[in-house]
């Protein structure tokens, strides 16, 4: 059983990331769009992995089936035959070069330093049977306050967009 | 027997036969839905509707698979070859997964997932992309603005559907499709009952999300041709179909479940034992209903013009009354036994009647215009669907916290619901009239 969590979980990672970079590269918007939705499954089906299923419907309920359908309706609003001819890079490949370089180095100094505590973290067994209810319990009486502030901060900028909507008409 | 297969896959056998079954049974189901939506179109226009295939039409579903399948495979030039491949298979795969966390019946779901609702919604909104991807891939106008509509739709409708279904939530307190279940069962009474206007709500948004008419812009024939489907032919056509009937099943499924009792028989609480033994009077009903059908099809067999039709007809009965009497020998059998099979035939009796509201409905509204459809979902059901989640919460309350009865407060709630609902079609007429003063 191990082992076929390792499989999948291997899989999974590598799923999300080359999609992560096909999305990156691809000349055509849309499938850009559709290389960002294989990454956010993935990443759900990771979440799935750690007995997270709470977490792996809303990841997809909310980014897949709400937050991406928006996006690509915006793309396919927009006209995409002038994008394609679009110059796509712009050549500061110097900054780039020198950029990447650092970020790498970064990422490989914090798993060299983390090399020791580097495993998959094992699920807890106790909560995984009321995931959902625990995920709750920790939102509405622990973590309440910045709950709330999330949502008001949410609430405020739906209304600005409503203003700003309603500014046109 | 047992040494044959090694232990650790024993408990996965079931499951897998269960999604054998669904996979093999739903094609054919779809096909069916299809034959009952035209003849109860006829039926409602006075006309006679297929009478051609078979006796009343009862093979017609089968000739048109043929036909879709052996008919030529149209892939226009400019088309995105990958995405237009892809996306149908999408659109049905999504709408087949699903199925994994329906309970038809208790004996008969795959997986007893313990967030099984929200899977199901998770899996049949990604659903959508199928018909995103397959308009913008067909590289054609018509399909492209179908594919745009439909998303827009379905973000709109899918917010109020689902605050709708959180009002039975509420009632039942947990998200495993079996476990609303049972609490409908522990309750005694179907949740229809409690939030009458949830239901109206999750009714109109499902309608919505599968495209159905009165809300079928997506594919509205008079404007987009046949909106993303325009470019699709032969089997790959057909794939969209079986998909937007497999949503049919499964939205009308997820109704069933929570608002109108799943598997369970009406009149949940009321035993009536015969004397002497364990059989119900209620539980006899399935058969003779389905008995009466039997009759009903040994009696139209000799009036079919054809030899070959009077045959048909009377194996049609014959497997009827095979029916009614697996249905009369499962009130002897074990109670499992019996509860599995008559549950699956309230479940599909349940799933039949929502969907004959769908079909009835397209057959009674026009259809709306887009605007009329965004000033409905966002204007009129999600503030609706709002207040009724709130009124709700408080009756719970009272009733939870100071022992009102709940059959009161959620008739208070419904009152106050309304009253609601009559002010915002109230401010609704008077915006709308002010927007056309404003227009002229």
């Amino acid at each position: 059983m191990a082992a076929l969590n390792s499989i999948l979980f291997f899989f999974l990672s590598a799923l999300a990331v080359v999609s992560a970079i096909l999305m990156v590269t691809r000349r055509n918007i849309v499938h850009g769009a559709v290389y960002l939705i294989t990454t956010l499954l993935a990443t759900a089906g990771i979440f799935l992995l750690l007995q997270a299923e709470f977490l792996f419907v809303v990841q997809v309920i909310l980014y897949v089936g709400g937050i991406m359908v928006l996006f690509v309706f915006v793309i396919m609003l927009v006209n995409l035959d002038v994008s394609l001819l679009r110059f796509q890079f712009n050549g500061q490949r110097f900054v780039a070069g020198v950029l990447a370089l650092a970020l790498s180095a970064q990422v490989f100094l914090a798993i060299w330093m983390g090399r020791n505590s580097l495993h998959l973290p094992e699920p807890a067994a106790s909560i995984a049977a009321k995931n959902t209810e625990a995920v709750g319990d920790a939102l509405f009486q622990r973590f309440m306050l910045p709950f709330e502030i999330a949502s008001i901060l949410l609430l405020v900028a739906m209304i600005g967009a409503v203003v700003m909507a309603k500014r046109r008409v | 027997m047992g040494h044959l297969i090694p232990q650790s896959i024993v408990p996965y056998v079931i499951p897998v036969i269960c999604a054998v079954v669904i996979v093999a049974v739903l094609p054919l189901l779809a096909g069916y839905i299809v034959l009952m939506e035209r003849k109860v179109m006829a039926d409602m226009q006075a006309r006679l509707g297929p009478m051609r295939v078979g006796p009343h039409g009862l093979l017609q579903p089968i000739a048109d698979a043929v036909k879709l399948l052996l008919k030529e495979d149209i892939i226009p030039e400019k088309a995105d070859l990958l995405l237009f491949w892809f996306a149908p298979l999408l659109s049905v795969t999504m709408a087949l997964v699903a199925y994994a966390a329906l309970p038809i019946g208790p004996a008969f779901q795959i997986a007893d997932l313990n967030i099984g609702l929200l899977f199901i919604l998770a899996v049949s909104a990604l659903g959508i992309y199928g018909i995103v991807f397959g308009g913008w891939a067909s590289n054609s106008h018509y399909s492209l603005l179908g594919a745009l509509r439909s998303a827009a739709q379905l973000v709109s409708y899918e917010t109020a559907a689902g605050l709708g279904l959180i009002s039975a939530l509420l009632l039942a307190g947990s998200l495993s499709m079996k476990e609303i279940v049972m609490a409908q069962y522990d309750q005694g009474v179907w949740f229809i009952w409690y939030v009458p206007i949830g239901f109206f709500i999750y009714l109109v948004g499902s309608i919505a999300e599968t495209n159905r008419a009165p809300f079928d812009l997506p594919e509205a024939e008079s404007e987009l041709v046949a909106g993303y489907m325009t470019e699709y032919s032969g089997f790959r056509w057909s794939l969209y179909f079986l998909a937007e009937y497999a949503n049919m099943i499964i939205v009308a499924g997820i109704a069933t479940t929570l608002f109108l009792g799943g598997w369970l028989r009406p009149f949940v609480s009321f035993h009536d034992h015969l004397p002497g033994t364990s059989v119900e009077l209620l539980d006899a009903l399935p058969s003779l209903l389905v008995l009466g059908v039997a009759l009903y099809c040994f009696y139209l067999a000799p009036k079919q013009p054809v030899k070959i039709q009077k045959l048909f007809m009377g194996a049609v009965g014959g497997l009827c009354f095979l029916l009614a009497a697996i249905l009369a020998g499962a009130l002897f059998a074990p109670a499992p036994v019996q509860q599995g099979i008559h549950g699956a035939f309230w479940f599909m009796a349940k799933v039949f009647g929502y969907l004959y509201l769908f079909l009835w409905f397209r057959f009674t509204f026009p259809r709306y215009r887009f605007d009329q459809l965004m000033r409905l979902g966002w204007r009129f059901l999600i503030p609706l669907s709002l207040v009724n989640l709130i009124t709700l919460a408080v009756a719970l309350l009272l009733t939870r916290e100071w022992g009102w009865n709940l059959r009161l407060t959620t008739i208070l709630s419904a009152g106050v619901t309304l009253g609601v609902a009559a002010l915002l079609l109230k401010e609704d007429d008077a915006g709308s009239q002010m927007q056309t003063a404003d227009g002229e």
